[in-house]
């Protein structure tokens, strides 16, 4: 109907079936061709990254080669990397081996394997090579960031990804849940006096200070609760509508908390200046004693801290993901999933529309409240600015990249877009700037790239980078 | 809960004349405000009509944007997230072409300032006009059958990219133009001042949405974005080239925004990256509430929001006071969508439940 000349987006989606209709070995090796010939000119830039984009470029022709000659190249490949990057080499060893195993235990090995590389990561990091490019591999500070916003996303992605409504506010949750720690474990609310498991704190501090394994589960609960109270009223409204309501509960709870300091008298937030500093993680005396000083008192004054904080973290995350996988297959998970398919006829075949949505806004509500309760006892404060509204894009684009309703998607998406935010866009401006002497600043710019990667996946791969096959098979029906 | 589906296919048995709790409590606040707003025009008369008037020339700002949201809501069903965002480089290109193009000054002579400005007024709309038609064709016509959320998810980065441009190109500071309107009296009742530039910011506005009723009501181009706003399908059947149709809608949007950016930095004289994004919120919330997709409630609406704003800002006994209105406008947005989302003028739609 739109007459004879082709839009953009017609002639590029006429391109792609192009693109499909070519034969496998071919477009093989157009890839590869295409990839070298990006990675020639750049090896004269920077020679690490045109050997990285080759090896890349390899990488790929491998995978599709047939199996015995596949298990040939890539031994040859690791023996050429074992002199020069032995980590690099002992990385595509397992990665390898991991891919070689039979189906069913590759299911279980590849999570397997990376949770044993996470949890190990503090102790190889130093003996890392260095990423063209991306620089140096992200700190275990960093490595917090990343697990924490991945276990936000793994809980947007219920409420998006799963039962299909789109929230703007997300990030309100997460602020709820930071400020419920602050609350409870910091000198705050000076008027009384309660410490109940308290850590690494003389116990005459006025204030609440409750243990902070005490309080994730709590500031779950409550942020559950906040989710619930936001949810009952506005979650008949449809999706766009809904997705406004929670972008203007997304920016009053900000402003309440930017004024909160003084709510006729009552200091409630501190105001701009936030809550800070809040009391850390720790297991006591009694059982840094039992132990034998392998668990810290509190994890501030201890040398390992920051691995202590990355392990917990990366226990919240099992945890999370774990619970994310049984609610998907639950009744209710099945519930979400047919509500987003078509709200109608979910209705019809005696779902509760209302009581399952709120149930994904609790549940996801929940899994914002205990990452921002943790995070908050990792950064030891929390602020107005951490309600601030690019964070609930940045944790959608996450969502988005990754693949909606794809827990493993959604985990990649995440730790590539954390990374990005906390070192990996300074570290390409950096290179950028060295090597083609310009001196552009381009973390400042952050927003406008994820703005930027949400776009282009959603028109050109809505289902994102790992896609669940029953979603893609949703999102291509209509076209 | 199964009443969920029933209630949206079976009529209303109740009679309508019966408030239900919703008509209560909504009457009890608006009688709360009204109350508010009469003592405090007991207590400082002067203000409370000063007041009255700023607030009506923010509402016309407001409804340049507010028209933007609910031409598009009205034609494609989506919430034009970046909208907010063009108004700002709308100001933005205007301010660039105050300082740097005509380069007037706080005190210009009426034959440089005028042709200047009107020359800016087309500058603006031209150039948003143009974008926003680049933005549809680009951003939301390939996810046309897409779902729902999709096009509204491009238009929140399209939002972010839109912001991104102007920080590259003019840094992160407010941009500050001098004050070119008069900012003389045009009448000084009692404690009463009114001064010209808020006058001319209604000057500029009204004819602009005079001009949009007349091309919405009475061009051939307006009937059909008429028709295609009721059933798109049906009207290609009719022969109206819809992707055209929409794109031009588009531009109207984009031109509505433009020439707010450009009133907002002359009256306001300064802007920044990241202006567009809370006054689009408030626009929006003002299509909302007029009713979105009916381009006389948006106006009606953002007169309301415009004058909400200025009490609130303004008034002196208890009123909650800048920190609080954007809460204030959000909760306002909150509650008409949840107990009346089909706005103040709009009709039932499916969303009103």
């Amino acid at each position: 109907m739109s007459g004879a000349a082709l839009s953009p987006s017609d002639r590029l989606r006429a391109a792609g079936s192009a693109w499909r209709r070519l034969p496998a070995l071919r477009r093989l090796k157009l890839i590869v061709g295409l990839l070298a010939a990006i990675a020639i000119p750049l090896g004269f830039v920077d020679t690490s990254l045109g050997i990285a984009i080759a090896a890349v470029a390899a990488l790929y022709g491998l995978s599709k080669l047939p199996q015995r000659p596949k298990l040939v190249a890539q031994v040859a490949l690791i023996v050429a990397f074992a002199y020069p990057e032995p980590s690099l080499a002992a990385i595509l060893a397992v990665f390898f081996g991991v891919f070689h195993l039979p189906a069913h235990l590759r299911r279980f090995a590849l999570p397997g394997v990376a949770l044993a590389a996470a949890i190990a990561y503090p102790f190889f990091l130093d003996k890392l090579f260095t990423i063209p490019l991306l620089g140096e591999f992200p700190s275990v500070n960093t490595g917090v960031a990343m697990v924490v916003f991945i276990m936000m996303a793994v809980g947007l992605n219920v409420v998006v990804g799963y039962a299909g409504l789109l929230d703007l506010g997300y990030v309100a949750f997460y602020a709820f849940g930071a400020y419920t720690t602050a609350w409870l474990a910091s000198l705050q609310f000076s008027q009384v006096k309660l410490h109940i498991g308290s850590v690494g704190i003389t116990h005459s501090l006025p204030g609440l200070h409750l243990s902070i394994w005490l309080i994730i589960p709590i500031a779950g609960v409550i942020t559950a609760l906040a989710g619930v109270i936001i949810g009952l009223p506005t979650l008949r409204l449809r999706g766009d509508y809904l997705a406004i309501v929670t972008l203007g509960f997304g920016e009053i709870l900000p402003q309440v908390a930017r004024n909160g300091a003084d709510l006729s008298g009552f200091n409630l937030t501190n105001g701009p200046n936030g809550i800070t500093p809040i009391d850390a993680p720790g297991f006591g005396h009694t059982l840094h004693r039992i132990t034998g000083g392998v668990l810290p008192v509190d994890f501030l004054s201890d040398p390992s801290g920051q691995n202590m904080y990355f392990w917990t973290a990366l226990g919240l995350l099992v945890v999370t993901i774990f619970a994310c996988f049984r609610l998907r297959d639950s009744r209710l998970g099945r519930a979400w999933i047919a509500i987003r398919e078509d709200e109608i006829a979910a209705a019809a075949m005696g779902i509760p529309l209302m009581r399952t949505k709120t149930w994904a806004y609790a549940s996801g509500a929940f899994f914002g409240g205990v990452s921002g309760a943790f995070y908050a006892s990792f950064k030891s404060a929390a602020f107005p600015g951490d309600f601030y509204f690019n964070i609930s894009i940045f944790i959608l684009s996450m969502v988005i990249l990754g693949g909606m309703g794809n827990i493993w998607g959604v985990i990649v998406g995440a730790a590539l877009l954390s990374y990005l935010d906390r070192e990996g866009l300074a570290n390409i401006g950096a290179w950028i700037n060295l090597h083609f002497h310009a001196s552009i600043d381009v973390p400042p710019y952050e927003s406008g790239i994820f703005g930027l990667i949400i776009i282009l996946v959603m028109l050109f791969r809505p289902e994102g980078l790992i896609p669940s096959r029953r979603r893609r098979a949703e999102l291509h029906e209509g076209s | 809960m199964s009443t969920d589906v029933r209630s949206e296919t079976m009529p209303r048995r109740l009679p309508r004349n019966l408030p239900g709790p919703t008509g209560i409590g909504g009457s009890l606040l608006v009688l709360l405000v009204v109350g508010w707003l009469l003592t405090n025009l007991a207590k400082t008369p002067g203000d409370f009509f000063q007041i009255l008037l700023f607030g009506l020339s923010l509402g016309a700002v407001y409804a340049l944007v507010a028209l933007g949201y609910t031409l598009v809501y009205g034609i494609l069903e989506l919430i034009n997230f970046a909208h907010g965002d063009l108004f700002m480089f709308g100001g933005t290109v205007s301010a660039v072409f105050i300082l740097e193009v005509f380069q007037l000054g706080s005190q210009e002579r009426w034959y440089v300032l005028w042709p200047s400005v009107a020359a800016c007024v087309v500058i603006a709309m031209a150039v948003c006009g143009v974008l926003n038609a680049l933005i549809e064709m680009v951003a939301y016509r390939p996810l046309r059958n897409a779902p729902r959320l999709a096009p509204l998810i491009t238009a929140v980065g399209m939002s972010f990219i839109l912001q991104d441009v102007v920080l590259g190109w003019r840094g992160p500071n407010y941009i500050t133009v001098p004050s070119v309107l008069p900012r003389s009296d045009v009448f000084n009742v009692g404690s009463v001042e009114y001064r010209w530039d808020e006058l001319i910011v209604l000057l500029v506005t009204v004819p602009l949405l005079l001009a949009l009723v007349y091309l919405v009501q009475r061009t051939k181009q307006g009937k059909a974005m008429r028709a295609t706003a009721q059933d798109r399908e049906a009207a290609a059947m009719m022969g109206i080239n819809v992707n055209r149709t929409i794109s031009f809608t588009f531009l109207v949007a984009g031109a509505l925004a433009g020439a707010g950016g450009l009133i907002y930095v002359l009256w306001q004289t300064q802007v920044r990256f990241d202006s567009g994004f809370r006054l689009g919120l408030i626009s929006f919330t003002a299509a909302v509430l007029g009713g979105i997709g009916n381009l006389p409630g948006a106006v009606l609406g953002a007169t309301v929001i415009g004058l909400i704003q200025a009490f609130n800002e303004g008034l002196s006994w208890s009123a909650p006071g800048g920190d609080w209105t954007q809460s204030i406008v959000f909760s306002i947005l909150i509650l008409i969508l949840v107990f009346r989302p089909e706005g103040l003028l709009g009709e039932k739609t499916p969303e009103g439940q």
